[in-house]
């Protein structure tokens, strides 16, 4: 009994000692603070994010709290979200891809219109009329966009190309096999770096715009385009073929992991958005190369990171002025630089951004944009997972059929 | 449901049997034998933990993939004080959530367990079980109405709604210990004479049952207190990393993009540190418990 | 029948709360969600379109690459290795352990211990040791079983598109071994000294001692414990979460329904939940009607 007394006080002695510490959590200033809510946890997000954080400070009275959630690529972020919205705690403003994604919260009648706004602070004039449409239901605009990220870029170790003896860029799939194999050949056994599920639907949405060309691409999601056809069946052989050169370990990697790879020359290609660079170089990487997808031509896939006005925040007037520091050309250079995006708006100075970037601004402007669909721009939620989740099938048993099948499926779900 | 081991005061009085009488050689083998494996498996258990401190000291190149097994080259608590500023607050928070779970859900459990040990009213067994049942349910069957639930009651979000949650759904254990510790340790005259000398039911709780009440509330305690810290579903649902408890800043620490492994291994310690302190200084009792609680016959 | 009320009303009142709490968020809530699984909620937009029992009807003949048949068949065989595994070694620690061994309270603590530990936390380590390297790239037990020489053991976890499972089954038994062991011992140490010293009278050995004597009278505590650790497996969730997160190779039931609930498609989730609900209730409310009957019967 004694021992057992002797711990009793210890509970209650614990328990004292944290009652001062329970006084210590409770917002203060609540009214003041605008909780703005991403996955950019770290690297080049959150880079970027303390960039734009830095022009919010200039522009506005309000002070910014981080509510990023890091973790699986943005599904932690998206379900505490979804919680968040369902318990009538919603954040002061939230990250949201433009396109079918941003249409689920439309639909659920979650954010605001922001038209008004848009005419207020000149958006309408200073976006892209093709983006806006993307922002829009009904006529109604609903988020602001921060920044254009491309997703089918190969990006390339210069150095193990070089070694391998490949001196061309491969410009058609054909010559990205031939490369592939060459590097095989020069004892590279997994030449093309990839991640798990969602960076194999991007290499599966590369394959197809090679083989589909951008406009019957774009079909397969809105509907237009027939997945039985012999073009995506001979897209999907390509992107078998293509897995076959990939590191077998694929489904254990995020996108880091993959990337680290071709930084340590265990790979020569690795197929990833524009976000990749600024991984690169905070990790001492500079040796790299880049090219559109093979095949792909001026093809531009893109995805485009918004913030929106939840219904029932506490503080709108803080959230509006973090939208429209999100919108100005200021808010979008401090942004966009660090996160290796270009910005949204067209009136933007090419010569303050890196290379990649100036290259990046002049594709956007002549090439043939298309959705995409890993990333949320072309597929609803529903659509995205069912779709990852049949990429993972495929990666682990390499059934043809039954991905495009599933794939078929999974598109079909977007449209509902 | 009574426990195999009966009227026990103290719960875990593992007494050692008498040894049995054998043949020198044989009880020579045998026991090298006993030892080898009992040291084997010690080991084998311990190896997820070696690695756990070894990584969390090292630092920079001394992760990589070679010598991952090895001691640090440079003892550092870099990855320590990182893992402590992305955990630090949520730590804090976990004991702001786990301390009132405990303590009330024993509480409730003590009442509940008493009334039930004592009182056979009609259709008792079957209100038992169906508070039984609630212990093993998949919480996912309640969880989707659940976040609306907590919000109409205005319950604020965080930690006071996590309280109440793993309080509510404490209900089924803590009723289970305190029966089962109460049907067999209290005897049935004690309360008997507390009635005759006029004592009510509360005055015979407060007063002679409470008392001798306390191995079931360092049981219910242990208890509550572990799974409310270690608590992964219901803070995923129910909270974020803002106002949520440590597994769910742990989760996005090591989820992140590029985690960091000596990081990710010194949070995953000062993690679980808080319950293997509990377990390796209560555990006696704890094993108790699980005998008083769940062994069932 | 005055004093009757009297001393047991306030009993009525004192478990009240409870019983009204219980009611409301387990079996309300319940109720709730076998609504929501047979409505047309495939949105956060609220609807409430009854569509029967389709929802499940879809789930067993219509889900995409028939994913919820294959998340089932990753929980069966997630389930049989666990509880084969907890159940071995908890068992073989216990029998170790009975009767009584120099240090007995270290091994017992450190074999404990891993249940003090939140999934989550052992995930990390886990996931570290299940690096599915091998070969130059092997990590973790890889890299042990390679300088150990034994580089056939080698393999890839849980990435193996057939029994990736078993290798998800590995830290939870490392976790739970430790409780069933408990639970065993409580076992032996209930067994009354007589019944082993008429068996020495009777010149029984060892072996049939444990065979016909002390085995048998474990029955009653293997049962709780299968109990136990299999409606936890039935549930499991944060293990898989941090290990491999959510993926086709390691989903289960639980995870499906995280997965779904992103897509925000109630409706589904609710069908999933109810279904994991129905199974963990088959082998559940069996055993309780069981125990209870015993109880009412000593």
């Amino acid at each position: 009994m004694g021992k057992m007394r002797r711990a009793a006080v210890a509970a209650v002695g614990a328990l004292a000692l944290l009652s001062p510490a329970a006084c210590g959590g409770a917002d203060s200033g609540a009214d003041q603070e605008v909780e703005v809510f991403t996955w950019w946890a770290d690297g080049g997000e959150k880079a970027g994010l303390d960039g734009l954080v830095a022009a919010f400070d200039e522009q506005c009275d309000y002070s910014f709290v981080n509510g990023a959630v890091a973790g699986g690529a943005g599904s932690n972020a998206k379900q505490v979200l979804a919680s968040r919205l369902q318990q009538g705690d919603a954040p002061d403003t939230f990250q949201a891809h433009a396109g079918a994604e941003l249409s689920d919260y439309i639909a659920a009648g979650q954010i605001e219109d922001l038209s008004a706004l848009y005419e207020e602070w000149g958006l309408t004039e200073a976006l892209p009329p093709g983006l806006i449409d993307n922002l829009s239901v009904d006529g109604k605009v609903y988020s602001v966009p921060v920044n254009i990220h491309r997703s089918n870029v190969l990006w390339t170790n210069t150095s193990v190309l070089a070694d391998a003896g490949i001196a061309a860029e491969p410009k058609t799939l054909a010559d990205l096999f031939s490369a592939l194999d060459a590097l095989k050949a020069s004892g590279i056994s997994a030449p093309l770096a990839i991640g798990k599920d969602w960076t194999q639907l991007m290499l599966l949405e590369a394959v197809l715009i090679s083989d589909l060309g951008p406009e019957a691409f774009t079909g397969l999601w809105t509907g237009t385009t027939d997945w039985n056809s012999p073009e995506v069946v001979q897209g999907m052989e390509n992107y078998k073929r293509l897995l076959s050169y990939t590191n077998t370990d694929r489904d254990t990697y995020d996108w880091t992991d993959a990337g680290k790879l071709l930084m340590d020359g265990k790979a020569g290609f690795f197929l990833m958005g524009d976000w990749a660079p600024s991984d690169f170089e905070t990790k001492g990487f500079a040796d790299f190369g880049y090219i559109a997808f093979p095949g792909n031509g001026d093809t531009f896939q893109w995805l485009a990171d918004s913030f929106v006005l939840p219904q029932g925040v506490k503080n709108p007037e803080g959230t509006k002025c973090w939208l429209k520091t999100v919108g100005s050309a200021e808010g979008q250079q401090a942004f966009n630089i660090k996160k290796g995006s270009i910005p949204a708006r067209t009136d933007v100075v090419e010569a303050d951004y890196p290379v990649y970037q100036q290259s990046a601004i002049q594709a956007w402007k002549t090439g043939t944009p298309v959705p995409s669909c890993a990333h949320g721009a072309a597929c609803s939620q529903g659509a995205m997972e069912a779709a990852n989740s049949a990429i993972g099938k495929f990666s682990s048993d390499q059934d043809l059929a039954g991905l495009q099948k599933a794939m078929s499926a999974a598109a079909a779900l977007g449209k509902n | 449901m009574t426990t195999t081991t009966t009227r026990r005061t103290s719960p875990p009085a593992v007494a050692t049997p008498p040894q049995k009488r054998r043949g020198p050689a044989a009880g020579v083998i045998g026991r090298t034998l006993r030892y080898s494996l009992l040291l084997i498996f010690l080991i084998i258990v311990l190896m997820p933990a070696y690695v756990l401190v070894v990584t969390s000291f090292k630092s920079g190149s001394d992760i990589g993939v070679n010598g991952q097994w090895n001691l640090p080259e440079k003892w550092s608590t870099e990855s320590w004080s990182k893992a402590w500023t992305a955990l630090g607050p949520s730590f804090v928070r976990t004991f702001q959530l786990a301390i009132p779970v405990a303590l009330i859900s024993s509480l409730l459990g003590a009442a509940n367990g008493f009334v039930l040990s004592r009182w056979r009213f009609p259709g008792a067994d079957v209100v038992f079980t169906l508070i039984l049942f609630g212990m093993f349910i998949p919480y996912q069957a309640v969880m989707i109405p659940l976040r609306d639930v907590v919000s109409t009651l205005g319950i604020a979000p965080g930690i006071p709604t996590l309280i109440f949650v793993h309080c509510v759904y404490g209900i089924p254990i803590c009723t289970l210990i305190f029966r089962n510790y109460y049907a067999t340790t209290v005897p049935v005259e004690m309360v008997e004479a507390a009635w005759v000398d006029g004592a009510g039911l509360l005055r015979t709780f407060r007063s002679i049952i409470l008392p001798v009440s306390i191995p079931g509330f360092v049981v219910a305690v242990i208890w509550q207190f572990t799974s409310a810290w270690n608590d992964y579903l219901f803070a995923i649902f129910l909270s974020n990393t803002r106002n949520g408890p440590i597994t769910i800043a742990l989760n996005a620490l090591a989820g992140a993009q590029s985690p960091d492994y000596a990081a990710s291994m010194a949070g995953a310690l000062i993690t679980s540190l808080p319950t293997l302190l509990v377990y390796v200084f209560l555990g006696r009792w704890f094993i108790g418990g699980l005998m008083a609680g769940s062994v069932k016959s | 029948m005055l004093t009757r009320v009297r001393r047991w009303g306030p009993g009525l009142l004192l478990i009240s709360p409870s019983l009204l709490l219980l009611g409301v968020f387990v079996y309300g809530l319940i109720g709730w969600t076998i609504k929501v699984s047979m409505s047309d909620r495939h949105t956060a937009a609220e609807s409430d379109g009854f569509v029967g029992l389709s929802n499940y009807v879809d789930l067993f003949t219509n889900d995409i690459n028939g994913r919820f048949l294959h998340s089932l068949r990753n929980l069966l065989i997630f389930t049989v290795v666990f509880l084969l595994g907890t159940m071995l070694l908890g068992l073989l620690w216990a029998f170790l352990l009975e009767r009584g061994v120099r240090a007995e309270g270290l091994f017992r603590t450190v074999y404990l211990f891993p249940m003090a530990v939140s999934f989550v936390a052992s995930g990390v380590v886990w996931r570290w040791l299940m690096n599915s390297g091998q070969g130059d790239d092997a990590g973790g037990l890889n890299a042990i079983f390679g300088q150990l020489n034994l580089d056939f053991l080698q393999n890839p976890w849980w990435t193996d598109p057939e029994w990736g499972m078993v290798a998800m089954a590995v830290p939870a038994i490392w976790q739970l071994s430790g409780y069933v062991m408990a639970l065993f011992l409580a076992g032996f140490r209930g067994i009354p000294a007589e019944l082993r010293e008429a068996a020495a009278v009777d010149g029984a050995s060892t072996f049939q001692l444990y065979r016909r004597v002390l085995f048998p009278q474990l029955t009653p505590v293997a049962l709780s414990a299968l109990i136990i650790v299999g409606h936890m497996s039935m549930k499991m969730f944060d293990l898989i979460m941090s290990v491999s997160g959510a993926q086709w190779l390691t989903e289960v039931p639980a995870v499906y329904v995280w997965q779904t609930l992103l897509t925000s498609d109630y409706a589904k989730a609710s069908a999933i939940s109810v279904i994991l609900l129905l199974l963990v209730a088959l082998v559940i409310v069996p055993y309780l009607v069981q125990t209870m009957r015993t109880e009412r019967r000593s």
